[in-house]
């Protein structure tokens, strides 16, 4: 896509340029660019003293929509979901331009697909499990995600928790999804409509643990439905939680309870097969230490999730 | 609450008009009439800086209160309803400051009101691009370099018809290609709620050489109902947001 107004505030945005807030007269220097988006560009800061994220545009309405979207996610009671929101105002340039921004929690984190190459698929479990709690949790508030995908999630660390960042999407139960990524999308896969319900959340949940396996992602071919489903038979790591995430694919569950309980199901499982292998094994000194790796893993990951329950 | 109907011509295009009046002109005249006119410009795969035939689709959604974009044919059904969605969002929000500069002077637009306050009104904007209804018309140029691009518009078109359905307010799509057999536009897709039909229609298009986008875009305006078209439906409009 090409657009013309992507030179305007990066330009101007060096490191060590203060923004002054026109309404609310609160300074941030910026660090370095955290990254670009398709409504505008987020800076590393130093808010007076503190680190925080700074996103800027020229796309005043789309911002105030994000803006609208952070302070409803803030009142949904319990733990954090997406960053929390600091400050909202206009920086007007030496020139004279009036760019919108928002300040918002500097979430430090890696991508789902390096932390998994790095710390083992076993983490796969925990991390569905931690985003569907943080899904049940978001659509019980009336929202729907929406652009759910592996660039939108950070993987944070003490404790370690996927974080989401771009809210962007975030769209009310009922209403039509805000914004979308074709590869995440079940309307482009031909597998649903684009109403927020909390089935196309799951849908992309799917699609995110897909992609980590598929980084260069694959087009949809004569029949989306087949290619995805073999594409999912592919994946070796994916296979204890197959069942459920083939359901997902086809919009079976309604909600992320339903299959939140499933995918804590299916690591139990998988647990009592490992301790089942190892017990046969016991004289084979060279498998023990990789049986109980596993069963140590699987252990942590049901861990997570029970605290994920206790901890409100 | 009664909600307005958004009107919208969708001009689909990959090159310069050259034929008939000016196509700002007519873009300018439906926007009167409370049409607003989306204008998107197809690329070649081969093109990397904005070519000269293509320069007059941002002019003409300027003229026409609408949106535009340059873009690549693989990436035209995410333009086709971010294009279609940021126009309804225009529209409502051009009611909007009008309402604004009613109440607090010429010279204030949303810009001029704090975030807080900002917000809540694009609440309301947000509002009411979900649930107003909404008739699009597509216009496709067809004339014959955009023979290989057809499918995919076609393919764009019914993705758009997924997304808008996804709304609570009503829909309704036609579509047109113009230059006509014989007029300046040609029927392919009388109004109706959904485009899946458009598969059987689509392979009946026929390529030619000229490209007469300002006298398309006039006749287009004369199909949202002749009815409607002088009651200028900014004025309902306007109400219902007084009464939101
Ligand atoms: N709160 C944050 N903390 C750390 N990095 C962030 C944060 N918000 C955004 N980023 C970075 O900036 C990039 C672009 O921001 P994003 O909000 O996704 O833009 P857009 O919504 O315009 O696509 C992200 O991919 C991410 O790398």
């Amino acid at each position: 896509m090409m657009n013309k107004t992507s030179k305007t505030h990066d330009s101007l945005l060096r490191p060590g340029v203060t923004i002054l807030g026109k309404w609310h007269q609160n300074r941030y220097v910026i660090i370095r660019q955290l990254g670009k988006g398709a409504i505008g560009s987020v800076y590393l800061c130093d808010a007076n003293g503190k680190k925080a994220a700074l996103k800027i545009s020229d796309k005043g309405a789309s911002m105030t929509m994000e803006v609208n979207v952070l302070k409803s996610l803030a009142k949904v009671q319990g733990k954090s979901l997406g960053p929390s929101l600091l400050d909202v105002d206009d920086w007007v340039t030496p020139q004279g331009t009036t760019f919108s921004f928002y300040v918002m929690e500097y979430i430090r984190g890696t991508s789902l697909q390096a932390f998994i190459k790095q710390n083992g698929r076993e983490w796969i479990g925990v991390f569905l499990l931690q985003l569907l709690s943080d899904l049940e949790e978001l659509h019980e508030a009336g929202w729907v995600f929406g652009d759910l995908k592996e660039e939108n999630l950070l993987v944070s660390s003490s404790p370690t928790k996927v974080r989401w960042i771009d809210v962007g999407g975030t769209t009310l139960i009922g209403r039509a999804i805000k914004e979308y990524t074709e590869f995440y999308d079940r309307g482009y896969w031909g597998l649903g409509t684009r109403k927020a319900e909390p089935s196309y959340d799951l849908f992309a949940l799917t699609m995110v643990f897909l992609s980590i396996f598929y980084p260069n992602k694959f087009t949809k071919g004569k029949n989306p439905q087949v290619t995805l489903l073999r594409r999912l038979q592919d994946v070796r790591a994916l296979e204890p939680y197959r069942d459920c995430l083939k359901k997902a694919i086809l919009g079976k569950y309604l909600t992320s309870t339903e299959m939140k309980q499933e995918i804590s199901m299916a690591i139990h499982q998988e647990q009592q097969k490992h301790i089942k292998a190892n017990t046969t094994r016991t004289n084979k000194q060279q498998h023990k230490p990789l049986a109980l790796e596993v069963v140590g893993f699987l252990l942590v990951a049901l861990g997570y999730y029970l605290s994920s329950l206790l901890i409100p | 609450m009664k909600k307005g109907t958004l009107k919208q011509i969708l001009l689909i295009t990959d090159g310069c008009s050259n034929k008939g009046e000016d196509p700002q002109a007519t873009a300018a005249l439906a926007y009167q009439q409370g049409i607003t006119v989306n204008v998107i410009g197809i690329l070649e795969d081969d093109q990397t800086e904005e070519p000269e035939g293509l320069q007059e689709v941002e002019e003409i959604a300027l003229a026409g209160g609408g949106v535009s974009q340059l873009v690549y044919k693989q990436a035209l059904s995410q333009t086709v309803q971010m294009v279609t969605k940021q126009g309804m969002t225009q529209t409502l929000q051009g009611f909007v400051n009008t309402e604004l500069k009613q109440i607090l002077g010429e010279e204030h637009t949303m810009e001029d009101l704090d975030p807080e306050k900002r917000g809540e009104i694009m609440e309301v904007v947000e509002d009411l691009g979900e649930t107003c209804d909404l008739e699009v018309l597509v216009l496709i140029d067809t004339s014959a370099s955009m023979h290989d691009k057809l499918p995919t518009v076609k393919e764009a078109l019914f993705d758009l018809s997924i997304s808008l359905n996804s709304r609570v307010g009503r829909n309704r799509f036609s579509i047109y290609n113009f230059p006509g057999k014989r007029k300046d536009i040609d029927k392919v897709l009388d109004w109706s709620p959904k485009l899946d039909s458009i598969s059987s229609v689509f392979p009946k298009l026929t390529s030619g050489g000229i490209t007469p986008t300002g006298p398309a875009i006039r006749e287009a305006m004369y199909q949202f109902g002749k009815k409607n078209l002088l009651r200028s439906f900014r004025h309902n409009d306007e109400q219902d947001i007084e009464n939101a």
